[in-house]
């Protein structure tokens, strides 16, 4: 059975066909599953798109994470079901305390929408279980606020529970350590700046983002193989209050 | 349309028309007792033209009224000095679904499938305010898109101003591109190419055009008209402020004074400010509305607002409309009548639904977080009178104004402006830039010739919806023609924006030409024949009568070229009194070119070169066996404006025959070579593509062909034969550069085409070699381009890349 996979629409978010198209071209099944509805039932993976949801007000994700669906997002990811943010959904997993950290503004002050270098640097993700450490990728970016950052010891608690699984190979935006993804605790739970969804047709460039979403689905189809885990680990990192506060 | 003809020759204007239809209005008073008698002038209005309208209501109007005429009537909104022009351009052909006059063009892509166009100008808010009036010039496009039904899939710029290394201008450009890329990216909607071009004219009056493309199931194809008595007029989207009040009356239709002035400081509120997840909501809004079929008309509030909105749907329609202004929702409070009306708040839209359906429409606009509000109704017009666009204080309350609906719009005065050749036009021609002194170095000329953009597009989202092919800095975009809801399809679309304002100065009729044949050889270089253009007309006084005989002439180039080649044109805008201190702009048609490619299954080859491969010209203008034809003209040349300072001389020749077979020709061999034949099927897979790379010779010349193609693939190339720096630099059109590997097979073609063509070197090595002209390394060349622009990054930020 493929894996059923829902993409999260808040309004204002912009690449939720995207992802679902690529989903389904990858052989998975995609539904739009709207921001305010308060179950994820019968989805195997969710993803969490690109895009400005509410409007990136106050700042990306911070009024998202407040949507009816985080809560059954946070009871999912908990029950160690893959969640995957893209760009966008990065920012709102951050803000919703899923992962640590948080994305602050290009170093240099601008949007940049490019295809860069990525590393893999962990297969211990849903998102990089089937692709070997040290594989490089083409990926695009598309953000202002890509320049991920976190205190020292999350840093240290990311690289010692090999949690980084992505690395810029020329960092575009000053990430902290190269970052442009990283995993929870259970490795059930990915954001990444990057958009592996555009970059999944050999007619559009280059196909390197399906390298990615393979395993995703993969891991979807399969759940129940990750470890159960709670929220983003590395205590003392998420903000006050976690999820669905 | 009965428009009336007004002269305006020594100020004695007068109507000419039968207004006597019109007749029988009510006295009514509203706004301040005693309206000033001067006020009309400050609102923009002639004294003939409030005479105009004292004729039309048979009564003097009253403050609301002349300011719904002030805004309605200014250039902006009714072309009432382009009109009597723009009739001359053609604009059916037999996939044109809607022409000009509706909120867009529309033409049948075919399999179901529709497209929908649109270009317009945001000049003057930008020079005011660079980020709001770029953000906001995006948010008015996609709305004239969205208004048909469509789904907005792309965007492109066409942007001009000074010289980038002065201050002011970094200023303007830097506060342009984010407000594009702020407004642009956040709604949702890629912007996949354009243009950038400096020059002094555009110093203080910076130009910002847009252009936006969308697509539609045919069937759902909907205008902005509104029918059935009774049917209510709903407002969606933002509130309603005191901002952009006169924006079309004030900024767009007067000239600049100069930075900074007192004057320009106090045009600053007619500046409107945009707020993109508004739009973003009401995009998906107005889709689903559409899709469940639940309105019977639908319009976009762009300039001259609800005034606009309102008297455009009922004339549309053939019907009157109530407008209860107290139910609007204001963002501010105590707005006057004659605020409310023409405001121009961005982000909403007026549909008109029927009572039954109502409940429906505030469902999905709650869903959508998106404000409705009923404002107005749908009247029957009295029997045998047109209908009326009434304003009131309550549906059923005091009557504020009362005009006429088609007065304010088709019937809006119309201009014959006088025309006058430039008494040196002559002079000028004859001052031919083939008489100055060569470089004592092409390379450095080439070099500064240059310029990457890739600093402008790397800041806008062009890839979003996974259809962007082609994005930014080729020939033109190409895209897949898909998008949800729309039937599957393996056709493309490719779009590119063209202008040559050097060229139209010296020649406005065949600098406008060459425009549109420069365009449709664009998209031909993608493998698309070339289906419509849509047009900027971007101009400086329509009072100087040397203006107006620049924009007469444009207009008639663009018609020959658009008859010969085929090219219907579906849609366009006029940004007239584009100067300041008393000077004009050069004259800046721009042209948007769509062309549909049959079959996209592989990319383009584009603008590459490839190693080893073979470099050919392909030449329209070389009879059939030689390039050598004709000797090659310097005037209007990048080289000749930029490098030397001369902005006269005679423009090559253009023969519009000779272009269309050459644009069909390159169509034909680019499909075959990326698979997408109309056939299907396809390039052999035993040899290499017919061709590799192909760049259109243009701004820049010979030379500055060659270097983007090297700059863009990363590979050298070396030619010879090239005598000095006329050939280098002239811009003579209807030539293509092809790289291929199969070269007899290519000029084979060529010649059963009736094309001539010259093999001038080959691709390889790391250089860019013009033999006794040009010797550099691609990647100095590759930096010099970017310089220009990654200046306006400060030091730290450098060092990031």
């Amino acid at each position: 059975m493929p894996p059923r996979v829902g993409v999260v629409v808040f309004p204002g978010s912009n690449c939720e066909h995207d992802a679902v198209l690529a989903v389904r071209r990858l052989g998975g099944t995609a539904d739009l599953l709207w921001h305010g509805v308060t179950t994820v039932a019968g989805f195997d993976a969710l993803v969490l798109p690109g895009g400005f949801a509410h409007g990136d007000y106050l700042r990306p994700g911070a009024l998202a994470r407040f949507s009816p669906v985080m809560e059954a997002v946070a009871s999912f990811a908990e029950e160690g079901g893959p969640v995957l943010g893209i760009c966008n959904g990065f920012q709102v997993l951050c803000e919703a305390g899923l992962l640590p950290g948080a994305l602050q503004k290009n170093r240099g002050l601008r949007f940049l929408c490019t295809t860069v270098g990525v590393r893999v640097d962990s297969e211990a993700s849903i998102l990089t279980k089937a692709v070997p450490s040290g594989t490089r990728l083409r990926i695009p970016i598309n953000h202002f606020e890509g320049n991920y950052t976190c205190d020292p010891s999350t840093l240290s608690c990311l690289q010692d529970e090999n949690r980084i699984v992505l690395r810029y190979v020329e960092n575009p935006n000053g990430s902290i350590d190269d970052i442009a993804g990283i995993c929870s605790s259970a490795g059930n739970v990915v954001g990444l700046m990057p958009h592996p969804e555009r970059a999944i047709d050999a007619l559009l460039g280059p196909t390197d983002g399906s390298v990615l979403l393979r395993s995703f689905l993969g891991a979807s189809s399969d759940r129940g193989s990750a470890r159960p885990g709670v929220s983003s680990g590395c205590a003392g990192s998420s903000p006050a209050g976690g999820p669905g506060r | 349309m009965t428009g009336t003809l007004w002269a305006v020759d020594a100020g004695q204007e007068h109507s000419e028309g039968d207004r006597s239809r019109f007749g029988g209005g009510v006295r009514v008073d509203s706004g301040p007792p005693g309206v000033d008698p001067g006020i009309h002038r400050a609102l923009g209005l002639t004294d003939g033209e409030r005479d105009e309208i004292e004729t039309v209501l048979v009564r003097p109007p009253n403050h609301l009224e002349l300011a719904l005429f002030a805004v309605m009537w200014s250039e902006h909104c009714s072309y009432k000095s382009s009109r009597v022009h723009l009739r001359r351009l053609p604009t059916e052909g037999p996939h044109v679904l809607v022409g000009p006059g509706e909120n867009a063009g529309v033409v049948d892509a075919g399999g179901g499938i529709a497209v929908a166009i649109r270009i317009e100008s945001h000049n003057h808010p930008s020079a005011i305010e660079p980020y709001q009036g770029a953000a906001t010039g995006v948010g008015g496009i996609l709305r004239d898109i969205f208004t048909m039904g469509a789904r907005p899939i792309a965007l492109m710029d066409s942007l001009f101003f000074g010289d980038p290394d002065d201050v002011r201008q970094q200023w303007l450009i830097e506060g342009v591109v984010a407000g594009i890329s702020g407004y642009g990216n956040s709604v949702g909607v890629p912007t996949v190419g354009g243009e950038l071009s400096f020059d002094a004219c555009y110093r203080q009056n910076p130009l910002v055009n847009v252009l936006c493309l969308g697509v539609l199931p045919t069937d759902r194809l909907v205008l902005g008209r509104a029918s059935g008595a009774g049917n209510l007029a709903v407002l969606l989207g933002a509130s309603t402020g005191r901002d952009g009040i006169g924006g079309v009356s004030v900024l767009a239709s007067s000239g600049f004074e100069g930075e900074d002035s007192a004057e320009e400081m106090a045009k600053r509120p007619t500046v409107q400010v945009g707020d993109p997840y508004e739009e973003k909501r009401l995009i998906e809004a107005c889709l689903e509305l559409l899709e469940a079929k639940l309105v019977v008309g639908i319009q976009d509030l762009g300039g001259a607002g609800l005034v606009c909105a309102t008297s455009e749907t009922a004339t549309r329609g053939g019907v009157g409309m109530d407008v209860d202004v107290s139910a609007v929702p204001l963002r501010e409070p105590a707005m006057e009548a004659y605020e409310v009306m023409p405001s121009e708040s961005q982000e909403r839209m007026l549909a008109i639904v029927t009572p039954d359906d109502l409940a429906r429409v505030e469902a999905v606009c709650r869903r959508w977080e998106v404000r409705s509000a009923v404002v107005g109704r749908v009247t029957e017009p009295p029997p045998g009178q047109p209908g009326r666009l009434r304003v009131l204080d309550g549906m059923d309350g005091e009557v504020l104004g009362d005009v006429p609906a088609a007065a304010l719009s088709e019937d809006a005065p119309l201009y014959h402006r006088p025309l006058r050749r430039p008494l040196d036009h002559d002079a000028r021609l004859d001052d031919d830039p083939g008489a100055l002194v060569a470089p004592d170095d092409c390379c450095a000329d080439l070099l500064a010739l240059l310029s990457d953009s890739s600093w402008v597009y790397r800041q806008y989202d062009h890839q979003l919806f996974l259809n962007t092919v082609e994005g930014p800095g080729g020939d033109a975009a190409v895209l897949r023609l898909a998008a949800p809801g729309l039937p599957d399809s393996d056709a493309g679309l490719a779009l590119s924006t063209d202008s040559n304002p050097a060229w139209c100065a010296i020649d406005p009729r065949a600098g406008t030409a060459a425009t549109v044949a420069e365009g449709a050889l664009n998209v031909a270089c993608t493998g698309a024949r070339p289906l419509a253009v849509v047009n900027c007309l971007n101009f400086g006084s329509p009072e100087d009568p040397e203006v107006m005989w620049q924009l007469a002439e444009a207009v008639d180039g663009m018609t020959e070229a658009c008859l010969a080649l085929e090219l219907p044109v579906i849609g366009g805008n006029v940004s007239l009194y584009n100067e300041s201190f008393g000077t004009s702009i050069d004259p800046t048609p721009v042209v948007g070119t769509l062309g549909l490619i049959e079959r996209l299954r592989r990319r383009p080859p584009g603008v590459s070169l490839a190693d080893g491969s073979t470099v050919v010209l392909l030449d329209a203008g070389a009879g059939s066996t030689s390039a050598r034809r004709r000797p090659p003209s310097l005037g209007g040349s990048r080289w000749a404006v930029e490098r030397r300072g001369h902005r006269n001389g005679r423009l090559p020749e253009l023969d519009l025959a000779g272009h269309l077979r050459l644009v069909r020709l390159v169509t034909g061999l680019v499909s075959e070579s990326c698979g997408s034949g109309a056939d299907g099927t396809g390039p052999s897979d035993a040899g290499p593509p017919l061709v590799a790379g192909i760049h259109d010779v243009s701004g820049g010349g010979l030379g500055v062909t060659l270097a983007e193609m090297a700059i863009r693939s990363g590979v050298g190339v070396r030619v010879a034969g090239i005598a000095d720096h006329h050939e280098l630099f002239s811009e003579s059109p209807s030539r293509v550069v092809v790289c291929t590997n199969r070269c007899s097979e290519l000029v084979g073609h060529a010649a059963g085409a009736g094309i001539g063509f010259r093999v001038l070197g080959e691709g390889g090595g790391d250089r860019i070699i013009v033999e006794d002209l040009v010797d550099v390394a691609v990647e100095e060349a590759a930096s010099t381009a970017r310089r220009r622009l990654e200046q306006l990054d400060r030091p730290e930020e450098r060092d990031v890349r």
